[in-house]
This record gives structure tokens, C-alpha cells and sequence, in this order.
């Protein structure tokens, strides 16, 4: 049997992020062939266009000659950008093709081009190795445009570290201290659940909550499906997390006692919550995600009524997230300490840990007992 | 992937020698950790030449996966005075001045095909990228080419990596490479467009390939290559410099450039690479009594044959057959 880790080793409090993964880092409507757009991904400030053929493109922010930002640049020819400041031309893979004032062109120049895949209505990077970035390890969000399921979402940029936010979605027992009046109900944090590590390395926090009264946002939503639903319900949130840093939630409610939770989920309603969160540096992060159901797949207005409500359910955890990393900065010294309620968000710590220790990157411990990453 | 970096230098420790080709030394050299080193980067080392020190730069053949201990390999060249020859005088536990590794000569694996090409020692610079593109199943094709298998490091291990896709080309086994059909098979292929072809090796394997390149009217942009500034067309001699509005004459040894003469001389030049890459050091030519040896890959062709420039970092003179005098060269300053 292996060494057990030390204690506290994966509880970092600012924790380091992988490089060699997939992160969203758009969605697909926002890059465009018509205009450059910046963003940041894992500390790696990205110029993000389409080619001519619609291909997405994510080249280093900076030009090779002076840094100058290339997003800041045109789009010029079938795949290049144009640098804002003296003109060097760049292709779509970072190859430099035009120098001012000389017949040739360096050898060396070229920006990073960083692997991208476009999928799920997401655009994805690869911030790290790009001979490992295999297209088969983006995790699966096909609810996201499959056709038995519609909905859509919007991004939080998120004011913390991505590691909080995977704690908060692993762990749902806050829905009742923080959702109040929409998803919170007391047999949230009454109920037992159940947390395993999967074969295929993801993790699965699963609770039923039995005969229980429907919170608002559940009593709204099955009345969409069957108008004249009363009584009791039901309710069910199985947690998938997929690393790094995805997790799809598989959401309902049915009248209870109607076989729910042996598999019949016929006479309920069924919603996935589609989350994909992407660091952006330390403590900032860009939220993805999307509220998709699989009935009345043709109402716009339901479609418009979820991502509202939601919208508004995670503005109340953006609060919350936003002030739990000021409190962490304000008190350095202190450590985190886990519940039994941790377990998913701590494996999901143990996952990372493992995929940054491969990348000579996990956290170590300082001697005040504040966890920090190597530099990469 | 970083494309360029500051030089970092710290201490290396020899940690293993071995001889892996006639006139090649297989060195192994540990330094502080700093991430695995990417194919196509290389090392600066500083080695005694004469009475003083200067840099030299080797492609790394291997790196461990934290990048502590880095695997160079040196062809001695006869004519060195400084370089090659101390760095196979090296011996387990022996140290020198070592950068990070730098990346001058990164490999896209965005390209849907790929050729690597090495002419003898160049194989230092493409060995590695062979390995990633092999472990990221891309197609690719690694052409070496050299004069005799004595002179060939790696070939044996290369055969066993790689395959059918090595494809080997020996002078001495009357199998040399044609670079007119290499090229031209590269042109031929329904994805020519999308080829890059990474060389390394003699300037005039890689000025052929080059033309053969441009008539193709294959994308320049897909032709890759990496100059360390030290292969021209010559063997390097003496000559002289000059500088007629400053009355300055140098020497300028076999084993030094223009750009180092005439510092030594006292004049002051502007100059960055030290590869002949980003023309900051050129001078235009006043007179040149003998020929000039470009050996950098900021000029173009066409500017090379007008000779009215050189680049002083790594360009040389040599005599021409006549000239009783020797070779010298008359600069003008900016």
C-alpha cells in the first residue's frame, strides 16, 4: 500500500491549476471572425478570432517583438492578426509571416498557439503541453447541444481561486443556508448522501431527498410540465465531476412515491446544471455554465424563465464565494479545516493534486501552513 | 511553450561522458530543475576560448522530465580553437556555466504533416521532435543524412524508434540525399500546404533546400530551421577588417567574429543575437578583397548576392584563388 498523504496536503487554500487539461474559454458565439477578443486562461493571456473557415484560434497575447498585446491587432488574410504596433503578422499556429523593414523573416519568431477544440458550444483550450492535448479528454457535457435537451446560460467571472467554486458545487448542503427562497429547503442537509470515486476517475455525489414539500424554483418547473401538479415531490441532485474542473448536475423532482428514485422518472421533470469553471489566475475565474431540461424543449420562455432564475440563484453564490476569498486573504494563517459533507470537494482536491504532482506543480506546504503551487 | 527567454545561467555538473560517433561526445549535464526541456530547445554554455570566455550553444538531444539532467551531444569541429574542443575535455564531476533550456526552434504540432531533416550533427536539434511527434501519433517523416554511419550519432537507436519512418541517406553508402526529389515529393503530396519542414544542419544542405523551397512556391513560412550562426559555405580562416574612417585595422582569428574584433578594437557596435538573425549588427561593405561567407539568415538571397552588406556577428571573408594579399574587408560604420 502507498504512503498516505499528509494531512491538510490537499486542502490548499489558493490551489494551483492543472495546464495540461481542456478549459473552456468561450463560448462558441462570442469569438468571431470579425474582431479579436483577450482573455486569460490558467495565467496565459490569449487572443482568441476565427480563421476565414470558421476555425477557432487561440494565439499568446503578446507579440514576439515587444509583447504588445495582439488582440489589440486586426484580422488580416484568410487565418493571420496583424500586431497593433508594428505590424509583424502572425498565422493561425503562431507562425510570425511578415517583418517590418527586411526582406526575410526571423527564424525564430512565433507566439504560442494553443490547441483549441470547439464543442459543447463552448470554444476549449489547451494552456499546457500542446503534444498531450487529445480532444477525447474534454469532458462530457453533451446536454449542452444534444437534441433531446434545451436551455442555455451565461459566465460569472468569479472574484476567487477555481478550487471554491468546485467546493461549492460538490457540496449542495448550502443551497439551504444560501438559496433560500428558491432551491433551499431543510432535508438538504438532513438527507444522507452518497460520494465514490468512479471507474473512469470521475466523482458522483448523489442525494435523495423523500417525500418533501417542492422548494419555489421545483414547484414552478413541474407545473410547467403538468399544470395541475399539488402535493409532494421527490427530489433528486446527483453531483458528476470530471477533471479538472467540470461538473454537470443531474437535477429533478417527481411526485413522490412515483418511482423516482428506482429509475421511473416519467411522471417528473429532469434538468441538468452544466458547470465549467476555468481559471483565469489565482484568485479569478471564468464560470461557465447553463441550465439544459429535457421537456417543452420548444418553449423559448421556459428557457428564458430558467436561465433568469438561475442566473439569480449564482449571483447569490458569486456573493458568497466573492467574500469567503476575502476572508481567506485577510487571514493567512488560518487553515481550512473539513466536514464529512467535503467528501466530493475532496476528491476532486486529490484528483488535482494528482494531475498537478504529474505536472511537478502540486501545492506545497509553507511552514505557516499556507499552502502555495510552484511556478509552472 | 515559451518561445524565448533571458538567459538564466547557474552551474552545471557533468554527470556523464560517452563517445557516440567518430568526433561526437554524448554529454550529460544536471542543473537546477526548470520543467521538462521542449524539442527543439538548446543550452548556452560558457567555454574558455584563448584568454577568454564565450558562449556556445547545443541543441538538448534528452531531458529528464523535470529538465535537471539534459543530454547535449558535440561534434568536435577540426579547426576549433575554443569551443568543441574543451567541451570534449569534459569528465563526470567537472562543471561550467550552463543557461536553461532556450527555445529558438519550437515545434507546432498544429501542422498536419511533418519532415524533419538532419544533415550529421543537426540531428541534435530534430531527435527530440521525432520523439513528440511519435508519442502524439502525428504523421511525420525524419530524414538524416549524413557522410558515413561512423559520423552518424543515434542512428541505431533513431532505426529502433522510429521505424519506417527514419529514412537514412549515407554519402559513403552511395544513398546521399537528393534534396530536388526530397523537396519535390514533400510538393507532390496532396497536403503540401500543410508540411513544415524542420532542418538542421550544414548551411549548404540548408541554403539547397531552400531554394529547392522557393521553386517549389512552397509556403516559406513551413520551412523551419534554426542557425547557431556557426556553418557558412567556407571553413573559417583569418582576415582582416577594417574601418577606414576611424583608421582602425583588426585581425580577425578563425575563431572569432567581426563583431568581436572590432569591439576588441574599441569601436562600438549595436548588435543583439549574435546569430545572424536579427540584423541589428550589419555594415555595409565599402571593399571586400576576397569573398564574403553569409552565414546569417537575416539577409535574403537576393541581398546576399548583392554583397553590400554583412552581417557582422556571424558573417566571415575568405581568400579567393588570386588574391595575394589575403582576404580583408572594408567596412563602413551606420
Amino acid at each position: 500500500m502507498a504512503d498516505l498523504m499528509p494531512s491538510g496536503k490537499v486542502t490548499a487554500k489558493i490551489f494551483p491549476h492543472p495546464l495540461n487539461a481542456w478549459y473552456a474559454v468561450a463560448w462558441d458565439h462570442e469569438v468571431t471572425g470579425k474582431a479579436l477578443m483577450s482573455r486569460t486562461v490558467a495565467g496565459r493571456p490569449m487572443a482568441l478570432y476565427r480563421t476565414r473557415d470558421g476555425r477557432p484560434v487561440a494565439l499568446a497575447d503578446a507579440c514576439w517583438h515587444r509583447l504588445a498585446p495582439l488582440s489589440m491587432g486586426k484580422l488580416v488574410g484568410d487565418d493571420e492578426v496583424q500586431c497593433p504596433y508594428h505590424g509583424l503578422r502572425y498565422n493561425s499556429a503562431g507562425r510570425c509571416t511578415a517583418m517590418p523593414a527586411q526582406e526575410t523573416v526571423n527564424p525564430s519568431a512565433m507566439v504560442p498557439s494553443y490547441p483549441t477544440v470547439e464543442r459543447y458550444r463552448y470554444v476549449w483550450v489547451w494552456p499546457g503541453d500542446s503534444t498531450l492535448a487529445d480532444p477525447d479528454l474534454i469532458p462530457d457535457m453533451h446536454q449542452m447541444d444534444h437534441p433531446e435537451w434545451a436551455g442555455d446560460g451565461l459566465t460569472i467571472h468569479a472574484p476567487c481561486n477555481y478550487q471554491l467554486i468546485l467546493d461549492n458545487l460538490m457540496d449542495l448542503t448550502h443551497e439551504e443556508f444560501v438559496h433560500g427562497s428558491s432551491i433551499g429547503q431543510e432535508e438538504l442537509s438532513e438527507s444522507e448522501f452518497r460520494t465514490r470515486l468512479e471507474s473512469d476517475g470521475s466523482v458522483t455525489v448523489e442525494r435523495w431527498m423523500l417525500d418533501v414539500e417542492p422548494p419555489p424554483f421545483w414547484r414552478k418547473n413541474i407545473r410547467d410540465r403538468f399544470p395541475d401538479f399539488e402535493g409532494r415531490v421527490d427530489r433528486w441532485q446527483i453531483i458528476h465531476y470530471y477533471a479538472p474542473s467540470t461538473i454537470c448536475i443531474d437535477v429533478g423532482v417527481a411526485p413522490a412515491g412515483t418511482g423516482a428514485p428506482e429509475g421511473d422518472r416519467s411522471h417528473g421533470v429532469n434538468g441538468y446544471v452544466m458547470n465549467t469553471i476555468t481559471p483565469e489566475t489565482d484568485r479569478t475565474s471564468h464560470y461557465f455554465w447553463a441550465f439544459m431540461r429535457n421537456y417543452r424543449l420548444d418553449s423559448q420562455l421556459i428557457t428564458t424563465q430558467l436561465r433568469e432564475s438561475v442566473r439569480n440563484v449564482f449571483a447569490e453564490d458569486e456573493a458568497m464565494l466573492a467574500a469567503q476569498q476575502a476572508a481567506i486573504d485577510a487571514n493567512p494563517d488560518h487553515e481550512f479545516y473539513s466536514l464529512n459533507i467535503d467528501a466530493g470537494g475532496m476528491w476532486v482536491r486529490r484528483i488535482l493534486d494528482r494531475m498537478l504532482e504529474a505536472e511537478d506543480r502540486a501545492p506545497v506546504r509553507s511552514a505557516a501552513g499556507s499552502a502555495v503551487g510552484s511556478a509552472p | 511553450m515559451t518561445t524565448s527567454a533571458q538567459p538564466d545561467w547557474s552551474t552545471g555538473r557533468v554527470l556523464a561522458t560517452a563517445p557516440v560517433a567518430a568526433d561526437v561526445q554524448r554529454i550529460t549535464i544536471q542543473r537546477p530543475a526548470r520543467g521538462r526541456a521542449a524539442p527543439g530547445s538548446h543550452l548556452d554554455v560558457r567555454v574558455p576560448v584563448g584568454d577568454t570566455t564565450d558562449v556556445r550553444s547545443y541543441s538538448i538531444v534528452e531531458s529528464d522530465d523535470d529538465g535537471s539532467q539534459l543530454t547535449i551531444s558535440v561534434l568536435r569541429v577540426p579547426q576549433s580553437r575554443g569551443g568543441s574542443a574543451f567541451m570534449h575535455t569534459l569528465v563526470p564531476g567537472d562543471e561550467l556555466p550552463v543557461t536553461q533550456p532556450l527555445q529558438n526552434f519550437p515545434l507546432s504540432v498544429a501542422a498536419a504533416r511533418h519532415v524533419l531533416l538532419a544533415g550529421g550533427i543537426g540531428i541534435t536539434a530534430v531527435a527530440a521532435m521525432a520523439q513528440a511527434l511519435r508519442r502524439a501519433g502525428d504523421d511525420y517523416t525524419l530524414v538524416y543524412a549524413g557522410r558515413s554511419r561512423e559520423r552518424m550519432a543515434y542512428l541505431d537507436e533513431l532505426a529502433g524508434l522510429h521505424g519506417d519512418r527514419l529514412v537514412v541517406h549515407i554519402d559513403a553508402e552511395q544513398t546521399p540525399l537528393d534534396v530536388a526529389e526530397l523537396v519535390g515529393s514533400i510538393g507532390r503530396h496532396p497536403r503540401s500546404g500543410a508540411t513544415e519542414l524542420y532542418m538542421c544542419g550544414p548551411i549548404r544542405l540548408m541554403d539547397a533546400v531552400r531554394r529547392a523551397w522557393e521553386s517549389a512556391a512552397l509556403p516559406l513560412v513551413n520551412l523551419r530551421y534554426e542557425t547557431f550562426g556557426s556553418s557558412g559555405w567556407f571553413q573559417p580562416e583569418e582576415f582582416v577588417v577594417t574601418i577606414p574612417e576611424r583608421a582602425v585595422e583588426a585581425t580577425v582569428r578563425s575563431d572569432e567574429t567581426i563583431l568581436g574584433a572590432l569591439t576588441r578594437a574599441g569601436i562600438d557596435l549595436m548588435y543583439d543575437c549574435r546569430k545572424g538573425e536579427c540584423g541589428l549588427c550589419l555594415l555595409d561593405v565599402e571593399a571586400v578583397d576576397g569573398a564574403l561567407d553569409h552565414r546569417d539568415v537575416f539577409l535574403s538571397t537576393t541581398q546576399k548576392a548583392d554583397g553590400r552588406t554583412i552581417s557582422t556577428c556571424v558573417s566571415r571573408v575568405v581568400a579567393r584563388e588570386g588574391s595575394p594579399n589575403g582576404p580583408r574587408v572594408s567596412l563602413t560604420l551606420p
